[in-house]
């Protein structure tokens, strides 16, 4: 029925309504986060809920596939982990081989301390350089330093070129994956983030329409920009060079067109030698998507003629990180977002509901290192299945360490007093047989007898969503007793 | 204290425990079932890119002209290829932003993965290849190495100041795990298996 | 051989058949089982929750009620990881050490060490989706997880073909977490009943009647989620189908 066929002044039907996309965890200050609220909400919008977790299932398919076609997979993986181990036991040196060899070939090296001084440094290169405009390719490590708020605040202009980020910058979103930063929004979300901020039409939602938009009114920006920077994904000290994976070519645009390019680089990211790129580069693409290689695998090892190079080598917690006994490993993470993939509880909760930088498995085991009070609750956002520990290229035992910090944060009393007052009552009951069997006895004959009413209600969680398992007529003790104690006895004598 | 200095007297403070030697890396690579050539044909293909057929002429650059003819504004940086373009006149990267068709010479290609990889050397212009609407590659079968480990066995990461890898032409699936072609970079990536120095000796009629 | 028999808290409480019908598989291959009264627990809802300290009497009774067996067999793959992992808020003498060393997992005993050819008392003509716990197929390696590269195996599986009339369907995300988690479905009530809706259903699709375990604390949260969204799925425990019970 086309709408000239339509009697004169009968409403159309009404557009199905957007389902809105569902934001992240509330951030009030320093108390603790709410993954739980957060994850509650993105559960609701039951659309972007399962495009989400369809979608990271379906990389975490592509891996296992690409993994399990590899006879070496599993070997290379503990070769990731031995080289990782070894460079960050000894990475004083290798940071130090690593400045000499860059500054040999002609790039700037710079040493920051924490996020802010990076800051600091970046703008004063740019300042340097009177740079206004900057593009750049995708960095968790500046997102890590919040950059661009600080280089707004001082009237740089910054643009992300990453598709993914670039949304996520237009809506004043932080990235919710490290590898696909806008993997929760559905294409409609997309239309109108870009209807609202580089004009497109918002009743166009067609994702080769919105891409192209973007590539178009990015690319006048690119030509212009004053300075790029980038990320890396792997520093060699051998030569003094660093490696930048996309699959946009955008680092490359960054990189190249503007005359002045600045890399931000976590000290973590050094690897010895030239070869072991054989080991990281097959890797970290199969991990991340399940394809043999990111579209484009760059290699800088000095500015090129006619441009400036700096390097800005970054610590901000990495150190202290190094000497935490159970946790130093986690700094062996190449940001590939396999845990991520995998990961049941966050495919349903979405990367914002952990409201922090990382997200995720990683996330869980890195934040409480920036905040371990803001953190506090992200542990326990886990089954600790350990899926994520098992398709870490570089071997992190990552629900490990989340056990691990469990025990951290109740030591600390970094948990709800509700929580731990249970858990030490009940260990009072578990470590006394008699009060134990009373307990029990109690339990079972409550389920029995008491309405439905008392047992399904707010206290009980249990049963918010799931029906409660019928009671039994007796407890197993109940049984031996009656059945078996008597005769064994009787065997005895 | 320098930022420097501090940092590294951290890592010395917090230096883990224990014996973490440099383990040796075998090199895993294997001869392909189907040849080398083959193997980068097929993985191409499947990163996106093209490879382009030789025709009934018998000269391997035909091809490449006729793929240049329809475009309006071709660069090229190899001697093989005339374009509209004159690189060695080029001020700025910026320069290159009209260029539909980039042309260039792969240093050497890598068959498990379908990449080629391109220097400073190759591209006279780092800026090429990613301004450029399309990039057409000339490569040499005998410029293919059979893995990345061999690659990275390769002078390039040595002396090159820039090297990069294209694997296929830009992609994103960013936007619900739709895929793209042609991101931010090139829209395709098309090979060509032209030896160097080739010169097409037409045979006497 | 003298076997101690653990069965879990929640097991006591809620399933004491499966409870009966592991002791009466022991007892069937000829093990001397006793079940040392004054159990309780493993210790794991503490350490789960990062409570070591308060976790510490409970292990330091597990190890007192086994100390003289010459194995602990329970039939929860998520205890036994705590005993061989997670004992550890209890000082580590001898007799804690010997104890951790010896506690079993119900399907890994009569795998490994009993070796049980045959279950000639079994009959069990239903389609079955296994349900693999997460701490028994990664943490203590019942099965071969999907995500690594090594050839599949699976010993709930090898013990279930022995039984005569069974019908196995395969789930499309087989060893996804269910989302039980322990504390987790207490306090992340949300997420672990998304996964567990997604889990029965996954399995309903799959065409399976039954969803058998290793580990009745899966079961009853999967048990808890099907029935709240009316799929007509029963559960059961690998021991209550090894050793013969009908539907």
């Amino acid at each position: 029925m086309t709408s000239s066929s339509m009697p004169k002044g009968v409403a159309q039907p009404l557009p199905k309504p957007r389902e809105p996309q569902p934001r992240g965890a509330v951030i009030r200050g320093n108390k603790p986060v709410n993954q739980s609220e957060a994850a509650d909400r993105f559960i609701a919008a039951a659309e972007h809920q399962k495009m989400h977790d369809e979608r990271l299932w379906t990389l975490r398919q592509n891996r296992d596939r690409i993994a399990h076609s590899l006879d070496e997979w599993e070997e290379m993986r503990e070769l990731a982990s031995r080289i990782k181990q070894h460079t960050l036991s000894h990475l004083d040196q290798y940071l130090e081989e690593f400045e000499a060899n860059a500054r040999a070939h002609g790039i700037h090296v710079h040493w920051a301390a924490d996020g802010a001084e990076h800051n600091r440094i970046v703008h004063g290169i740019l300042a340097d350089h009177g740079a206004k405009t900057l593009i750049k390719s995708k960095s968790m490590l500046t997102e890590e330093c919040g950059l661009r708020h600080y280089l707004n605040g001082v009237g740089i202009e910054v643009v992300e070129t990453d598709l993914g980020e670039r949304i996520q910058q237009l809506d004043n979103e932080d990235p919710s994956h490290v590898v696909v930063p806008a993997v929760h929004k559905m294409r409609a979300d997309v239309a109108q983030v870009f209807s609202k901020t580089i004009g497109t039409d918002p009743h166009n939602d067609d994702i080769h329409y919105l891409a192209e938009q973007q590539r178009e009114k990015t690319r006048p920006l690119i030509l212009n920009a004053d300075a790029g920077m980038t990320g890396c994904n792997f520093a060699v000290a051998e030569t003094g060079s660093f490696v930048v994976c996309t699959n946009e070519g955008n680092a490359d645009l960054s990189s190249n067109v503007p005359p002045l390019h600045i890399a931000s680089i976590g000290i973590e990211k050094l690897i010895p030698k030239i070869e072991h790129l054989g080991v990281f580069v097959r890797l970290l693409s199969r991990s991340a998507l399940g394809s043999p290689i990111t579209q484009y695998t760059s290699h800088f090892r000095a500015p090129r003629t006619g441009g400036e190079m700096h390097i800005v080598l970054v610590d901000n917690g990495r150190t202290e990180r190094l000497g935490m006994e159970e946790f130093w490993t986690s700094l062996k993470c190449i940001r590939c977002g396999a845990c991520m993939n995998t990961c049941p509880v966050y495919r349903r909760s979405g990367g914002l509901s952990y409201g922090a930088t990382y997200s995720g498995p990683i996330g869980i085991i890195l934040d409480p290192t920036f905040n371990r009070r803001k953190y506090s609750a992200l542990p326990f956002a886990s089954t600790m299945n350990g899926s994520c520990t098992n398709v870490c290229p570089v071997k992190i035992n990552i629900h490990e360490q989340i056990f691990a910090w469990r025990k951290v944060m109740a030591e600390n009393h970094e948990i709800p007093l509700m929580k731990q007052a249970m858990m030490k009552a009940a260990g009072e009951v578990l470590s006394s047989p008699a009060v134990y069997r009373a307990a029990i006895a109690v339990a079972d004959s409550a389920l029995r007898t008491l309405p439905r009413f008392l047992v399904y209600n707010r206290l009980n969680t249990w049963t918010k969503q799931r029906e409660m398992p019928e009671a039994p007529r007796e407890t197993f003790h109940t049984w031996w007793k009656q059945n078996r104690m008597n005769s064994k006895k009787a065997d005895r004598q | 204290m320098s930022a420097r200095d501090a940092i590294l007297a951290r890592i010395r403070t917090n230096r883990p425990a224990g014996q973490h030697d440099l383990p040796t890396v075998p090199d895993f690579t294997k001869p392909w079932p189907q040849g080398t050539s083959a193997k980068f044909v097929e993985m191409l293909e499947m990163m996106g890119g093209t490879i382009l057929e030789q025709d009934s002429s018998g000269d391997l650059l035909k091809p490449v002209r006729d793929r240049l003819a329809q475009s309006p504004c071709v660069c090229s940086a190899v001697p093989e290829i005339e374009g509209e373009v004159e690189l060695d006149l080029v001020g700025a990267p910026r320069d290159l932003a009209d260029v539909d068709v980039a042309v260039v010479r792969a240093a050497f290609a890598v068959a498990e993965t379908g990449s080629i990889l391109v220097t400073e050397n190759e591209l006279r212009v780092n800026s090429l290849a990613y301004l450029a609407q399309h990039l057409v590659v000339l490569l040499d079968p005998a410029d293919i190495v059979d893995s990345t480990q061999h690659a990275y066995m390769k002078p390039e990461f040595h002396s090159a100041h820039y090297a990069c890898f294209h694997s296929g032409p830009s992609a994103t699936a960013d936007i619900e795990g739709v895929l793209i072609r042609g991101a931010q970079g090139v829209r395709s990536l098309t090979v060509a298996l032209v030896p160097r120095g080739y010169r097409f000796e037409a045979s006497a009629a | 051989m003298r076997v101690g028999l653990f069965v879990p808290c929640y097991m006591d409480a809620f399933e004491p058949e499966v409870g009966v019908a592991t002791l009466e598989l022991l007892e069937r291959f000829g093990c001397q089982v006793d079940y040392p009264f004054d159990q309780t627990c493993c210790g794991q809802p503490m350490t789960n929750t990062g409570c070591h300290k308060e976790a510490a009497a409970t292990e330091a009774l597990f190890v007192k009620n086994f100390a003289d067996y010459d194995y602990v067999v329970a039939p929860s793959g998520s205890c036994v990881h705590q005993v061989r992992e997670h004992l550890t808020a209890v000082e580590q003498t001898e007799a804690v050490r010997r104890v951790r060393e010896r506690t079993f997992e119900l399907t890994e005993f009569l795998h490994d060490i009993l070796q049980v050819e045959a279950f000639p008392w079994a009959e069990f003509p239903h389609k079955v989706g296994i349900h693999y716990n997460c701490n028994s197929l990664r943490g203590i390696g019942l099965a071969q997880a999907s995500e690594v590269n090594k050839p599949f195996y699976s010993k709930p599986l090898d013990l279930l073909k022995k039984v005569k009339g069974i019908e196995f369907v395969q789930p499309a995300r087989w060893d996804e977490c269910c989302g039980f988690g322990g504390t987790f479905c207490v306090f992340e009530p949300g997420v672990s009943a998304k996964m567990g809706y997604d889990k029965v259903r996954d399995h309903a699709q799959a065409g399976a009647e039954y969803i058998v375990s290793a580990d009745s604390s899966c079961l009853m949260h999967q048990k808890g989620c099907a029935e709240r969204i009316g799929l007509p799925l029963r559960f059961i425990h690998i021991a209550q189908i090894l050793n013969g019970a009908t539907a």
